[in-house]
């Protein structure tokens, strides 16, 4: 017999209540946060009525933070401090920089990720993306009015695992709970496909600020099934300022410029770059801090020629796209542009001509980024019955490891369609070895060299054997965010060496305690306060999941001792729910947690049943 | 999910190599549209886990089934016959001597840049491909005959590679 649970003052328990759910679309150069209001994806504006946060963040000296707007207009006067297109940094080495010659920041190299050096410290590109995240969950928790759920967060479908898995971590650090990283791409198709109730095959053209990608998709049925996906997470509309920047330096005779002027001048770039949207031709003028004063005109002809090699660059990935997909241009039904360097007329063009159409530009491709993904986010925090439609994605760039010579051993080919798992097994080179080390790779090169280090591990304990006798058996598993983990396993001997890493590049979950804990202190916010909410929030969404399970297959699924052993376990849970400690509540979590395992695994099956009925095992021959 | 079911049983499907491509693609969208992560985004950790796993394995069988190559190597491996065994190499000499023949080709395509050759080989290739799908259909589901099914599916996956190799040598031109 349960006892009667009587929730906490203001927080609601009923089972279906609306769950407040965001999609928020990180971008290089601005950011936002969507939700969906009775029934429709609406972009939700700050307190002026803007949609879109600059995503630009200045640090001062107290440890204060400015973000978007404001920080964005005064750019110029704090170069160092402002942080602009962070995202190109997420994930980077120092290395992978080309452009840092025009970048006014002080770079950090750090193993696995680059660090600026602020006048508040050291700042990882996580924490910046981390300050914008916070600004625009602070937005959606405020026109909500409740805490969220839970969010979708959009990344480029081209980043790697180092990319995907620095986002996560800033979305963590912002206290974010994701529950999904979706391709911005694949999000922007959904809010397309479903306005449109569109069957086929469709093109997603996806050039942001600062990275391109190009998804090709299949939708049948509500299933939104990527077929391929290629891009390049290191090119964008910043690219096209610089080429402006560049001939702006060239024109004017200018060499050294201070960190003020270049922030002046790449300033300025962008918005010659804006107006010749509209324009035939745009003046630029700007005086520099030497005095110096620059007047030149810039007509839409030349500054198409100066950025032609960059349009076809993204030309290159498409094509590759459409061959992994083993399609022609000419099967696609649709174009879909996203992304606002997808405004320069030029790239309409050339996109155009390449698939022989019109390209569909009849949504804000500012937004509608956003807008898929709060949709997502709708579906995913069980708002909707959830059968409305699917998605279906891909790994991006194969997966490998290190084998003798320098060389990579693919393991999963690019473009497998996610969740998926894939064993491979080795053996060892040498009498007597008893370690072996592994080095996870990720790229479509054939050396080690040229691909993309995710980390690497070490496995101990092998069983001193004659070489070639033990049998490793590593497995690569990739969850429905596109993040892997590895691990490894002696199994000949039947002594298990079992190892999971997550992967250099990643922050340590110490360090993101350290991070979490010194934003508390600037926020001066209580520490434990914060805990014990967010435990309450993840033991409401276990209540609240484990209800409507019951609900629906309780009485089939269960017999009376199991139902009420988990009944016990629940009204445990809310007893706890009632007090102030966090330990409990963690401990009663945990036990539903453990106490609903066998329940979940016999609605598990009783779905794959569902999922065959009416189909018969029939012959289906030649 | 009963996890020692094999790929077949878990798509409803009998065993045989002439599935009905729309029927299997048709079933996937039906089972991942049930099991899929994103259909478990909001329950406890157990479920999701479990959607997890279930999803990786219907996408493992999908694979597996939907690739007329892995398909057939499958159904081998079913009747206890590794058709890849490194130790069985066995060619015949024609198939040898035609292979060469089109590497000759393809590099000499390569070398001149010359992307209209490219795709007539590549033509060429996929034409012998289905010809030899349907070869290895017979011998699998008609006669049957396994031990020249293994060596039709060692044929055939020189064909595959080749294609890949075709694909490689476009970027390689761009």
């Amino acid at each position: 017999m349960a006892l009667l649970q009587i929730s906490e003052p203001g927080l609601s328990t009923a089972p279906h209540e609306h769950r407040l759910a965001v999609g928020i679309d990180l971008g290089t150069t601005n950011s936002l946060v969507a939700t969906v209001r009775n029934g429709l994806s609406v972009v939700l504006n700050d307190e002026h009525g803007r949609p879109l946060l600059p995503s630009v963040v200045r640090y001062f000296k107290d440890g204060s933070v400015v973000v978007g707007c404001d920080a964005l207009a005064k750019l110029g006067d704090d170069p160092h401090n402002t942080i602009v297109s962070a995202k190109r940094f997420m994930g980077r080495g120092l290395k992978d920089l080309p452009d840092l010659a025009t970048l006014p920041y002080h770079f950090v190299d750090a193993p696995g990720m680059v660090q600026l050096k602020t006048i508040a410290g050291v700042k990882s590109p996580v924490e910046v993306s981390a300050d914008i995240l916070a600004v625009l969950k602070q937005r959606a928790v405020q026109s909500l009015g409740g805490e969220l759920t839970g969010a979708v967060i959009t990344v480029p479908a081209y980043f790697d695992d180092a990319q995907r898995q620095a986002t996560k971590d800033a979305a963590k650090l912002a206290g974010l709970h994701i529950l999904r990283l979706l391709n911005e791409p694949t999000a922007a198709a959904i809010a397309y496909g479903l306005d449109n109730a569109a069957e086929g095959i469709y093109a997603v053209y996806d050039l942001g600020g600062g990275t391109f990608d190009i998804s090709i998709l299949k939708l049948t049925q509500g299933v939104f099934e990527v077929l391929a996906t290629n891009g390049d997470s290191a090119l964008g509309g910043d690219d096209f300022d610089r080429r402006i920047f560049c001939w702006l330096l060239e024109q004017a005779g200018l060499s050294v410029l201070d960190d003020h002027d270049k922030a002046l001048l790449l300033t300025k770039a962008k918005e010659a770059k804006e107006m010749l949207t509209e324009h035939p031709e745009v003046r630029l003028t700007a005086v520099l801090s030497t005095g110096e004063f620059i007047d030149m005109t810039l007509s839409e002809a030349k500054f198409n020629e100066m950025t032609a090699s960059l349009v076809n660059k993204t030309l290159v990935p498409t094509r590759k796209a459409l061959r992994d997909a083993g399609l022609q241009a000419s099967d696609v039904k649709g174009v879909v542009m996203v992304g606002g360097s997808t405004r320069m007329p030029r790239i309409q063009a050339a996109v155009g001509e390449y698939f022989g159409q019109t390209p569909l530009t009849n949504l804000d491709p500012d937004k509608v980024v956003a807008l898929g993904a709060a949709m997502q986010a709708n579906v995913l925090a069980g708002n909707k019955g959830g059968d409305e439609w699917l998605l279906l994605d891909v790994v991006p760039l194969s997966l490998g490891l290190e084998t003798m010579g320098g060389l990579v051993e693919k393991v999963i080919p690019r473009n497998s369609t996610l969740p998926l798992a894939r064993a491979q097994e080795f053996t060892t080179y040498k009498d007597g070895q008893t370690a072996m080390s592994i080095h996870v790779l990720q790229g479509e090169r054939e050396l080690v060299s040229d691909c993309r280090s995710l980390g690497r591990f070490e496995l101990r304990g092998i069983p001193p054997m004659v070489a070639g006798a033990a049998r490793i058996r590593v497995v690569f598993q990739v969850d429905a965010d596109g993040l892997l983990s590895v691990s490894a396993r002696e199994q000949s001997s039947g002594v298990e060496a079992h190892i999971a890493v997550k992967p250099s590049y990643g922050l340590s979950d110490d360090e993101i305690g350290r991070m979490l804990k010194e934003s508390y202190e600037h926020a001066q916010q209580d520490v434990q306060a914060r805990q014990l909410a967010e435990l309450k929030v993840d033991a409401e969404r276990l209540l609240d999941a484990t209800r409507t399970a019951l609900e629906e297959n309780g009485s089939e699924l269960l017999d009376a001792a199991e139902r009420a052993a988990i009944d016990g376990l629940m009204a445990s849970l809310a007893t706890a729910l009632g007090g102030l400690d966090a330990r409990a509540i963690k401990r009663a979590t945990e036990a539903l947690n453990q106490g609903t395992t066998e329940f979940a695994g016999r609605r598990m099956d009783l779905s794959v049943k569902r999922a065959l009925t009416g189909h018969k095992l029939e012959d289906i021959g030649v | 999910m009963d996890f020692s079911r094999d790929y077949f049983e878990v798509f409803g499907l009998l065993p045989v190599f002439g599935i009905d491509a729309e029927t299997l693609n048709q079933r996937y969208r039906d089972l991942q549209a049930e099991g899929h992560p994103d259909r478990y985004a909001h329950a406890d950790a157990a479920e999701q886990r479990r959607a997890l796993q279930w999803s990786t394995r219907v996408n493992e069988a999908y694979q597996t089934l939907k690739s007329p190559f892995e398909r057939a190597r499958y159904l081998l491996e079913r009747q206890g016959i590794n058709a890849l065994d490194p130790n069985n190499t066995r060619m015949p000499m024609d198939f040898l001597m035609r292979q060469m023949a089109w590497r000759e080709s393809l590099a000499e395509a390569v070398a001149a840049g010359d992307i209209a050759a490219l795709a007539r080989l590549e033509a060429m290739t996929r034409a012998e491909a289905d010809k030899a799908i349907q070869g290895l259909g017979e011998l699998l589901d008609v006669r049957p005959d396994y031990p020249a099914a293994a060596e039709a599916l060692r044929q055939y996956r020189f064909l595959e590679k080749f294609l890949v190799d075709i694909d490689n040598a476009y970027s390689e031109i761009e």
